[in-house]
């Protein structure tokens, strides 16, 4: 807290206090030759400068305590360990104190090359260590950047802590670009999809609103939040006897159902013959893994994992995801744990000329949700799906909810209930058992095709890392069906906001917060995805962040490939044309090359299924080492 | 009625008895898209289109889907695909290789 007499003249009052010689010190400049190097001053400069710096007071030129550096005492008091960036102008005072005042640790800058990815890294690292990073960008440009990375984590219910500097007053911006970097209102471009913003005006207002924002983002539903740091208020000293104070961090508890409601699902649940757990986002933290196992042992009813988070293990008995239409048509009652598409859940869409929907429900069955996205709906995004027909609705977060639940199924067993239990407990081992064999099966299809198969390829990456601890820190499906995944870090979902662009970054996040773990990060990248962001190969090189990337180069946006194809067979016409515009071929990218043009490991293209299992070997240890590699495999579409 | 059943039964049955070329099947196969569901070897799509090669399922039945399809797949109307092509489709189906059974393929034995 200390600081120097020098530093009490702040930056804002200065310019206020010389605003009377602006006009004449203008007006000089204006006269006085543009290149003039002339070593003698002109009459007017003499006049302007008499006015400006009025002798014998010796102008201020240094601080030793900007404003910046207590904004950084709050964000290392709130505990972040990085901040993702791209640099700006508009927060250099920031950046100055994290990697001067700070000793650049606790945060630690991470050097990011587009602000989209500074977020997307964001939004994966949080969901392998269950808090925010914080993300520092320019106000306009950058958060315009960052605006569809915001976007997939709002829809994700992730948790991201932003700061964006900004320069409000007029009167104190540098001619030129720092207006073009300003704006009256930064946190409007994205208000519609955070959760909450403000614009600090004083230091103190800087801890309290930190703070706040800090609470809100973390609290269910969790989402990204906004803070502008005021270009004045982080270069500007802190005034001596200046009393900051950085309010104590409390994080609220998360909301659980009403206790009426939940035992009403108790009962429910109890007594249904066919019950079913779909579990979406449901598992928060670690514990929630643990308590969805408890609550599906309990009941002895088949889990649905939606794969939004690391729900449930994947070899468990109960885990019946692979049978989900089966059981979601026969069931006499469905508990939809953070379910973000319940009524998708249980209709069936056909996406033809006319667009029809029809129930896949029995009559009469039970629909249960419990949700925190029910907690916080906005307007203009219309991420909130279309509404159920739901019997029981807890505006609650799921995870919170489970231990009541669990006891209050508990409470209700009984020996005929637990016998028929059983019963269910052996016929769901068997269909359980079946349906891995007809995965198996499937996989076997086009084992040795070239291009690789998915299925393949995720087999080779599995059996190259099943030893090890390892995160998968990408959204797949084979590996889903195949590997078995049991630990809360072994998978972090998908976007959210289903933006392209997301996914490297995403698992540069997520590799940057197991690297402290010792986990060994695995990310199935996507082709078009990868070329949003590029970049991010350089700073995971750049920062030694161990992340095996296998690439799944299918040379196309191959979701797109799909959704040409349907408009041109709906329009009988030109039904060998749907590749124009939607795929990434003539030339072929290599992706091998542009890793290793940015110091990552590079191999491949890979084409042929046996070079696949040497090339991820090579590969691994360069990761063990602690560096990132890429392969790149040339694979079938899906 | 009776004369129109016969009628679409006999001419499914001479579209049945086509002569396919499997060579131009998979050529069409990859042009119409068929790929992008099914995957280059039919083999089926994650979420996209089921397995079609190798044993599909009769011609007659594919045909009726593929003009007229009750699912999600859109539609390959004659104007777009002739009865002849999808002849040869089905010849690349029926060509298709059978894998190595699950047992000997040690990766999927872990």
């Amino acid at each position: 807290m200390s600081s120097s007499k020098k530093a009490s003249v702040g930056r804002r009052n200065f310019l206020k206090g010389t605003a009377g010689g602006a006009a004449a010190l203008l007006a000089a400049s204006h006269r006085a030759p543009a290149q003039s190097v002339e070593p003698v001053r002109s009459a007017s400069a003499a006049v302007a400068t008499q006015e400006h710096d009025p002798s014998p007071v010796v102008e201020t030129l240094t601080a030793d305590r900007p404003g910046a550096d207590f904004m950084l005492d709050v964000l290392k008091a709130i505990g972040f360990d990085y901040v993702f960036a791209n640099p700006g102008s508009s927060f250099r005072g920031l950046h100055e104190s994290v990697v001067n005042y700070g000793g650049n640790k606790s945060p630690e800058f991470i050097t990011c090359c587009h602000e989209e990815s500074s977020v997307a890294m964001a939004h994966g690292y949080s969901k392998i260590e269950g808090k925010p990073v914080c993300v520092f960008a320019h106000g306009t440009v950058g958060l315009q950047h960052a605006s569809m990375a915001v976007y997939n984590a709002y829809v994700d219910r992730a948790p991201v802590f932003m700061v964006i500097g900004n320069t409000v007053d007029a009167a104190t911006r540098r001619p030129g670009v720092e207006w073009a970097h300003s704006v009256q209102d930064a946190g409007v471009l994205v208000r519609d999809f955070t959760k909450w913003d403000d614009m600090p005006v004083s230091l103190q207002h800087f801890a309290e609103s930190a703070v706040r924002a800090y609470k809100i983002a973390m609290t269910p539903p969790t989402m990204p939040v906004l803070l502008v740091a005021d270009g004045d208020l982080q270069e500007t000293p802190v005034r001596p006897g200046e009393h900051l104070h950085i309010p104590k961090i409390t994080l609220a508890s998360p909301p659980q159902g009403d206790s009426g409601a939940v035992a009403e699902t108790a009962r429910l649940l109890v007594a249904a013959e066919n019950p079913v757990i779909i579990a979406d986002r449901c598992a928060r933290t670690p514990a929630g893994l643990k308590l969805l196992v408890d609550l599906a042992e309990t009941l002895q009813a088949p889990v649905i994992n939606q794969y939004g988070r690391m729900n449930f293990p994947s070899a468990h008995r109960l885990n019946q995801t692979e049978r989900a239409r089966t059981l979601i048509s026969n069931a006499d009652v469905i508990l939809g744990l953070e379910v973000w598409d319940f009524w998708g859940t249980v209709n069936n869409f056909r996406d033809q000329l006319q667009r029809t929907s029809r129930p896949i429900t029995k009559a009469g069955a039970k629909f249960i949700s419990i949700s925190a996205t029910d907690l916080n709906t906005k307007s203009n995004y219309q991420d909130f799906q279309r509404l159920p027909d739901l019997d029981l609705s807890m505006a609650a977060d799921a995870e919170a909810t489970l231990p009541a639940l669990i006891e209050a199924c508990k409470r209700l067993l009984t020996v005929d209930r637990k016998n028929a239990f059983e019963d269910r407990a052996k016929k769901l081992a068997e269909a359980q058992h079946e349906a891995r064999g007809r995965m198996l099966t499937e996989a076997s299809y086009a084992w040795d095709a070239s291009p690789i198969s998915t299925a393949r390829l995720a087999m080779e990456v599995w059996a190259q890392v099943k030893e090890k601890d390892w995160s998968l820190v990408s959204n797949n499906a084979w590996p889903q069906r195949l590997w078995t995944f049991d630990k809360h870090y072994q998978y972090i979902g998908g976007a959210g906001g289903a933006g392209v662009g997301y996914g490297a970054p995403a698992a540069l996040g997520a590799a940057i917060a197991n690297k402290k773990y010792g986990r060994l990060s695995v990310s199935i990248q996507n082709d078009g995805d990868l070329m949003y962001a590029p970049g991010v190969l350089w700073t995971s090189a750049h920062h030694g962040i161990p992340l095996l990337s296998v690439m799944h180069n299918n040379r196309a946006y191959h979701q797109e490939v799909m959704h040409l194809q349907r408009m041109a067979n709906r329009h009988q016409r030109g039904i060998n044309t749907a590749e124009i515009g939607t795929t990434i071929k003539n030339p072929n990218i290599d992706y091998a090359a542009m890793a290793r043009s940015m110091g990552v490991h590079g191999e491949g293209p890979i084409t042929d299924p046996n070079d696949l299992g040497p090339a991820l070997k090579r590969a691994l240890d360069v990761v063990s080492n602690g560096e990132p590699a890429l392969v790149d495999v040339v694979t079938q579409p899906r | 009625m009776r004369i129109l059943l016969i009628t679409i039964l006999a001419s499914l049955l001479l579209a049945a008895q086509t002569p396919g070329n499997a060579k131009n099947g998979r050529k069409l196969f990859e042009n119409y898209g068929c790929y992008q569901c099914h995957g280059r070897e039919a083999q089926g799509g994650l979420g996209t289109g089921p397995r079609l090669g190798p044993k599909p399922i009769a011609f007659t039945a594919v045909q009726r889907y593929v003009r007229q399809p009750t699912g999600q797949m859109p539609p390959y109307t004659a104007k777009v695909v002739s009865d002849q092509d999808l002849a040869d489709i089905y010849a690349f189906l029926q060509s298709a290789k059978q894998p190595p059974a699950v047992k000997d393929i040690p990766l999927l034995n872990n």
